[in-house]
């Protein structure tokens, strides 16, 4: 099985775990939701890591370096965004004194 | 690749790790008592998927990505620790945005630090090609709807002749240059290719009306998504492609769940356009006259009464008048009034949203209730306070088959003996329809302010 099949199929099974984990969320929590799944969203700052930190400068490619830069500059603003946000709202929700 | 066996299984051990993170911290999310608990696991998840990427061999310096770390934090703490909840659909548009303009950057400098190298085969090439399409589409669009939401731009739909067909080409051309690439590795037709599906972005948008924007916001949630998972593909990492999955289905379920709660379909809505004929649509009987009331009138029903329904809905954010709600249910509350707060799936911009304004205002979350879960109960209410909302409590959406509005689920308000309806003027609501449930007998108009409005009502409420 080449790499892009077992990707497909860890895809394709993320999707039916995304499904069952996600209607069971309650409506009342759908905008942290949107929060969090923003910062998690953010996960692409692995690649954008590899991308700034190949030391593509060495070999004379400045440029490859300032695209990870933004990427990871990108990134990390939902990561830290994405959570701190998220934090925010969900210690709103209180019970009944 | 340097990695040893070993050395690679620990990498995927440990982003095995922080994808069961992931998943455990959006599970938390399915009641508010372990939500938060649920965002620690899934921050624990992000550390880890950091943390581990940084020890990855292929990574030779550090300047740039503490540079960006740093840089990101900053801005997005600071962001997140100053937004008003008001403000929550337009913070999500704009870190869309950004994921969406991550993974181009992401794609183009994969491009250039494996395809230059000579790893250039097909495969890598066509999950490069869709990691940067899929994004710009992401990044763009996610301006527009940042643009609408934050009223810099108007949020009528805009629609042209012919657009879809441009849409259409633009599409074909786009996957013709993307196929191109593919083939000759050419790195001008991956920029016109990216070119293409930025233009894509912002046309698949425009036309999309204000009251669209709640399933806008969550489409644009799913492409982020999408996005993150075509990244997953192009570096062959789980981690990405397990994430990008999550975040993908769940932007896609809320879409289903807004659409649904407007009965809309989901094409109709991407086609755009709603909105825009809806002038054209009023129902209102002419001759039919409509009652109002003083706040004070209805302080004196609210007090007499023994159950009481609050429907609030985006009106009630715009003029602040959340905290005059909360001393209104508060006092209700101490006269031994039963007081609960019903909320329509698309009151707010965004799923969720009336939800977390109401909490935001100190109103536990168990007096709160969803439209399937209180639409029973109208029927034996007193009165029914209706702030801020319009077309959510329209009975024209279930009897009237010509209004724009038929078939959406509302709040069965009219069925209980007293409506009030707080209201700024006779202006329609945001889908442009005029409102059958002013003329109702049972329903009473209170015109001014709402915030107003509502610290009045407190004011008598407690005088009584």
């Amino acid at each position: 099985m080449s790499p892009a099949m077992v990707g497909l199929y860890v895809f394709v099974l993320s999707c039916f775990v995304g499904y069952h984990v996600i209607w069971g969320v309650t409506p009342a929590l759908h905008t942290p939701l949107m929060a969090v799944t923003n910062a998690i969203s953010a996960i692409v700052v692995v690649g954008a890591i590899l991308v700034a930190g190949s030391g593509a400068a060495a070999s004379g490619d400045g440029m490859v370096e300032i695209l990870g830069f933004f990427a990871v500059f990108l990134a990390a603003i939902n990561i830290f965004g994405g959570f701190v946000v998220t934090n925010r709202i969900l210690s709103m929700f209180k019970k009944k004194k | 690749m340097q990695n040893t066996l070993l050395g690679s299984n620990f990498f995927a051990a440990m982003y095995l790790v922080a994808t069961v993170l992931f998943i455990f911290g959006l599970k938390g999310l399915s009641s508010p008592k372990t939500a938060l608990r649920g965002n620690a696991f899934s921050m624990m998840g992000m550390a880890i998927a950091v943390g581990v990427t940084l020890l990855n061999p292929e990574v030779r310096t550090y300047t740039w990505i503490v540079a960006g770390l740093a840089a990101g934090a900053v801005v997005g703490i600071t962001v997140a620790l100053k937004i008003q909840m008001t403000a929550m659909p337009q913070l999500v548009a704009a870190l869309h945005s950004f994921v969406g303009l991550s993974a181009v950057l992401v794609a183009a400098g994969t491009y250039y630090t494996h395809g230059a190298a000579g790893e250039s085969d097909p495969v890598l090439m066509t999950e490069i090609a869709a990691g940067s399409f899929i994004g710009a589409i992401t990044f763009t669009g996610s301006l527009i709807a940042f643009a609408k939401l934050q009223e810099i731009m108007g949020s009528a739909p805009l629609v042209f002749r012919g657009q879809h067909w441009l849409n259409l080409a633009l599409g074909v051309a786009m996957l013709a240059f993307g196929g191109h690439f593919i083939a000759s590795h050419s790195m001008v037709s991956f920029w016109i290719m990216t070119g293409i599906a930025f233009l894509l972005g912002f046309l698949l948008v425009l036309p999309i009306g204000g009251a669209d924007m709640p399933v806008v916001v969550s489409m644009l949630n799913s492409y982020s998504g999408w996005a993150a998972a075509a990244t997953g593909f192009t570096l062959s990492n789980n981690l990405l492609i397990t994430t990008g999955a999550l975040v993908g289905s769940s932007g896609a379920i809320l879409s289903y769940i807004m659409c649904k709660a407007m009965n809309r379909s989901f094409i109709s809505v991407i086609l755009g356009g709603f909105g825009a004929e809806a002038s054209a649509a009023t129902q209102a009987g002419p001759g039919k006259a409509i009652k109002s009331a003083s706040p004070e009138d209805v302080a004196f029903m609210l007090g007499n009464s023994s159950k009481v329904i609050i429907v609030p809905g985006y009106g009630m954010a715009v003029a602040q008048a959340q905290h005059a709600i909360k001393e209104v249910f508060e006092i209700l509350h101490e006269k031994g009034v039963e007081c609960k707060f019903a909320i329509h799936p698309v009151a707010g911009r965004m799923p969720g949203h009336m939800n977390v304004l109401l909490a935001e205002s100190d109103i536990p979350y168990d007096v709160v209730f969803e439209m399937e879960e209180i639409n029973g109960e109208f029927s034996s209410t007193d009165v029914v306070l209706v702030i801020g909302a319009n077309d959510v409590v329209n009975p024209d959406a279930k009897t009237n088959k010509s209004s724009p509005l038929y078939g959406m689920p509302i709040l069965d308000c009219y069925k209980s003996k007293q409506i009030f309806v707080s209201k700024r003027s006779m202006k329609p609501g945001y889908a442009g329809v005029d409102n059958a449930l002013f003329y109702y007998d049972n329903c009473t108009l209170v015109f001014g302010d709402a915030k107003a409005t509502c610290e009045k009502l407190a004011n008598a409420l407690r005088e009584e």
